[in-house]
């Protein structure tokens, strides 16, 4: 059988424009540039990248939380990229987002019972009473009870405050979530039991799940597929037991070649990259990654990598293009 | 209050709704006050204020206007008059008294109208940007470019005194700075994670702006119209000092002042005493308002 898509990002680009001065031209920040890919049915797809690669960014703009400058975001077949906020809002209980902070995506006014009915209530699912029911199951699915209802978020501990985000964003049922770096700002034993919580979540309600974050053995714990990104721009993508295996894209193998060795003995070959990501503002010509690539070629230093399939990999290199091979 | 929350989540969470309306919340408060011996003085001040400000008529010994040449500029402590009497010879207490209600009523409409305009504006302004963004916030500057009693006074003298148009003319230069104060929080807010989760979660437009932004203003609102309201009560008293606002011969502190000032050498009494009435209903406010600033915060209810 086929996997059905329910998400094709098309050509996605985000520009924030900086006014410099009056009389200088604005600058560009390319923070997502022409990134394409698609999510399937039931799987999760991840989205891995150092900070400011535009990760998050595209989680948002997905979402419809920041507006992009164009591209195409198909939803259930359906283009979703320029919906009024309205008709979006109706979309929203089918797509739905973990946040990074769990100390800021709570509002501090507001108590557990008002949070995890509100999303039931906005969109007109349940009587009143029924709602409470349904925030007081959800409390006990991630773990949390009913003795959690009437408190503030701040009496929560991250972990607690995450299930709880993770519990708002589950109400409604929803066929996507985005999980934008959902445990990084946890400790490491709690990052593992967010981590089963939303495995099992997924296998309960059938979740899709795009799942931003910067920690590559979670990625490859949680995942089925992985798009790389760097500058603004997505290297690579493969599934992940592959991409892991044997990494196409120069980027790819020096960011998985720094996942710390799982035991003293074990060899690994360290790519290590010279120099900084250089600025968003300001991007190298030709392939964004070439002053630092250790494969860098002439033609990188001028030209745009073309997107070519490699096997089950889909790499944007020059080093895959038919003609230099 | 904790245990009866814990007895009660344990029987039935629907009967907790109760919790939010009824006797808890106020009997919280008061517990709050106790605790706090600032807040406490500002609340008793208030309470005084009130009291003085509605029942003034009843509890004033003479009648404000009441003038006894044969007993004019008589010291504190004088035979009936606590305060002294002025120099028509009525009594200081009793245009004091009186002259509450007047502070009380301009200060606290003031304070309404400039913030409801204001938190109104600003709000719009912050949440939706843009041109609507630019037209309130030059308007908050043009208004802003004059100094405030300057403009207070100039409204003023254009729309005529009494108390309606002393209100009026503080809210119109006085809106402003709610506006200002409004935008940058909610400027803050919306970029807040909680605020895009509402997005995330679908929450119509309007309801973000009343359900979690305006609530969130609550605390920075209430602290400026605390001490809003003591310098609008301020203003009113400079107006009137200057001939406009409240016109003699109605009690108003800032009246009083003004035609105590002549006597400032031969009898201090004059102006002493609306002057503290002034300075303590304004420190009392102050001190109810931060008060209150530090009860509305959730985080702290817990302490």
């Amino acid at each position: 059988m086929l996997p059905e898509p329910l998400l094709e990002i098309k050509q996605l680009k985000k520009y924030y424009e900086i006014k410099k001065g009056w009389f200088q031209p604005m600058q560009q920040v390319r923070a997502v540039d022409d990134v394409t890919f698609t999510v399937y049915k039931g799987e999760t797809f991840g989205l891995v990248g150092e900070s400011g690669c535009g990760k998050s960014t595209t989680g948002r703009a997905i979402l419809r939380l920041q507006e992009h400058t164009s591209g195409e975001i198909r939803f259930a077949g359906r283009d979703i990229s320029g919906l009024p906020y309205t008709e979006m809002r109706q979309l929203r209980r089918k797509m739905q987002m973990v946040f990074q902070d769990p100390y800021a995506s709570l509002n501090p006014k507001k108590t557990i019972l008002q949070i995890l009915t509100e999303p039931l209530r906005v969109h007109g699912l349940y009587a009143p009473e029924e709602r409470v029911q349904k925030a007081i199951e959800m409390l006990e699915i991630v773990g949390l009870s009913e003795y959690h209802l009437h408190s503030y978020p701040h009496e929560f501990s991250g972990g607690q405050r995450q299930r709880i985000g993770i519990a708002r964003a589950v109400i409604l049922q929803p066929e996507l979530i985005i999980a934008d770096e959902p445990v990084s700002a946890l400790d490491v034993s709690i990052q593992s039991q967010v981590i089963n919580l939303l495995l099992q979540l997924q296998r309960d309600f059938h979740l899709t799940y795009i799942f931003i974050s910067h920690d590559l053995g979670v990625v490859r714990h949680m995942t089925d597929r992985v798009g790389v990104m760097y500058l603004g721009k997505l290297v690579e993508q493969a599934k992940t037991e592959e991409l892991f295996r044997s990494p196409k894209h120069p980027y790819t193998r020096a960011l998985l070649s720094a996942v710390p060795i799982r035991h003293p003995d074990e060899k690994k070959e360290r790519v290590v990259l010279k120099g900084d990501v250089p600025s968003p503002l300001n991007p190298p010509e030709g392939c964004h990654f070439h002053p630092r690539c250790p494969d860098c070629m002439q033609i990188c230093k001028t030209e745009k990598p073309p997107v070519v399939e490699v096997g089950d990999h889909v790499v944007a290199c020059h080093l895959y293009a038919t003609e230099n091979r | 209050m904790n245990q009866t929350t814990v007895t009660e989540s344990n029987v039935n969470p629907q009967l907790l709704k109760k919790r939010k309306a009824g006797s808890g919340k106020a009997g919280f408060y008061l517990r709050q006050l106790k605790k706090s011996p600032s807040g406490m003085a500002g609340f008793v001040i208030i309470l005084i204020v009130l009291f003085l400000g509605i029942f003034g008529s009843w509890v004033a010994p003479y009648d404000p206007n009441l003038a006894e040449l044969s007993k004019k500029l008589l010291p504190p402590m004088s035979e009936g008059h606590l305060l002294g009497t002025d120099q028509l010879g009525r009594d200081i207490l009793s245009r004091l008294i009186h002259g509450t209600s007047v502070s009380l009523i301009i200060g606290s409409c003031a304070v309404v109208v400039a913030g409801a305009v204001g938190t109104t504006l600003g709000v719009i302004a912050g949440y939706f940007r843009g041109w609507v963004d630019t037209i309130i916030m030059r308007l908050v500057d043009v208004v802003l470019s004059f100094p405030f009693i300057l403009l207070v006074l100039v409204i003023n003298a254009v729309i005529g005194t009494g108390l309606k148009n002393i209100i009026l003319s503080l809210a119109i230069a006085g809106w402003v700075i709610y506006a200002r104060v409004v935008r940058s929080e909610v400027l803050a807010l919306r970029e807040k994670e909680f605020i895009v989760s509402c997005v995330a979660t679908g929450v119509p437009r309007w309801e973000i702006i009343l359900k979690h932004i305006v609530p969130n203003l609550f605390t920075p609102i209430i602290v400026l119209s605390s001490l809003q309201i003591a310098t609008y009560i301020i203003a009113e008293a400079s107006i009137s000092f200057l001939g406009f606002g409240v016109q003699p011969p109605q009690p108003a502190w800032g009246n009083m002042l003004s035609e105590g000032k002549d006597y400032i050498f031969s009898a201090w009494w004059l102006i002493t005493f609306p002057g503290i009435a002034i300075v303590v209903t304004a420190l009392g406010v102050n001190l109810f308002g931060d008060w209150l600033r530090d009860v509305l915060d959730p985080e702290l209810k817990g302490n």
